[in-house]
């Protein structure tokens, strides 16, 4: 039984090797890619759009009102990023209803690397928000004691990012391939519907806990009443 | 009984209990926070969409101390 994708090789030469997490990672890519820029190649402002316009849209607008109710008051800015990594692990996890489809993200590398970009995002963001001194100064918040706090609080919250969507993904498959040895009639398809839920339920917590730690980092001092109202 | 087994088999009995702990208070806890949630919403339920995303913000603070057991136990085992 192979658990992770990292285990089915394709391509192997010393310390590289092209497994099955790349390919379909890769392959995630190209189809975004493709079905964005086929979309978006005649867009219009009429009266009448295209339904897949329309879909975009719908998907578009609500990413940029999430993003606005945690306290990022110009989505545009963020949904580059964060609008990436939903609809990337949305669909990496909504495509398991194919069937020999094995989700990316059920491969801690790939998960590591998504937490490894929002841990380079955050202070990206607020360096560039609110300059470097004042974001080096957000980690002597409260008092100059914080400091190894506020440092292991950054590292710990990225390997909990990692670590929680691994896990989920991870053992949803589990799940459905030791089901599979004891009762393969309904009971694996229920699971399956249940990790649909699950994966879309993961995508959303990913994408909107990396807003709320940008949000952390960009905030103005004064106004942390605004952004702690949300967080705690 | 050498050492070796020993240390494998306390390490095997340990890492239940964490993933046993680990797992029963942080699913005490959300279900406490759920529930919270849950009666906010039904008070006042033009809140819910704040209420929800503070939810899951929360409900994935709680839940990653479970995570960190998780990753103990799998670093022990």
């Amino acid at each position: 039984m192979k658990l992770s994708p990292d285990q089915t090789i394709f391509w192997a030469h010393g310390f590289f090797n092209i497994n099955l997490t790349l390919v379909t990672t890769w392959g995630l890519m190209l189809l975004l890619v493709l079905v964005s820029a086929i979309i978006t190649r005649k867009l219009k402002s009429d009266m009448q759009i295209s339904r897949w316009q329309s879909m975009l849209e719908i998907v578009v607008t609500g990413i940029n009102s999430e993003i606005k109710g945690v306290g990022l008051n110009n989505p545009q800015l963020y949904i580059g990023f964060i609008g990436t990594l939903f609809l990337f692990i949305a669909t990496a996890n909504v495509l398991i209803v194919f069937p020999w489809y094995q989700p990316p993200t059920g491969s801690l590398s790939t998960t590591a690397a998504l937490a490894i970009s929002v841990f380079i995002a955050v202070p990206f963001f607020g360096i560039k928000q609110k300059g470097v001194l004042a974001y080096l100064k957000s980690y002597l918040q409260p008092t100059f004691i914080m400091l190894p706090f506020n440092l292991i609080s950054e590292l710990s919250r990225t390997l909990a990012l990692a670590i929680r969507l691994f896990g989920n993904i991870m053992s949803g498959g589990m799940i459905v391939a030791i089901l599979l040895s004891i009762t393969p009639f309904i009971f694996p398809i229920v699971m399956k519907a249940l990790g649909l839920l699950i994966g879309m339920v993961q995508a959303y917590i990913f994408s909107i806990l990396a807003t709320v730690y940008i949000a952390a980092a960009v905030q103005v001092p004064k106004k942390s009443d605004n952004t702690n109202s949300v967080t705690n | 009984m050498d050492s070796i087994t020993i240390i494998a088999m306390v390490s095997i009995i340990i890492a239940g209990l964490t993933t046993a702990l680990g797992c029963m208070f942080p699913a005490l806890s959300e279900g406490k926070s759920v529930a919270a949630a849950l009666s906010a919403i039904a008070q006042q339920p033009d809140a819910a969409p704040t209420i929800t995303r503070t939810l899951f913000v929360g409900l994935a603070m709680i839940e990653s101390t479970a995570i960190y057991s998780f990753v103990v136990t799998g670093g022990i085992f």
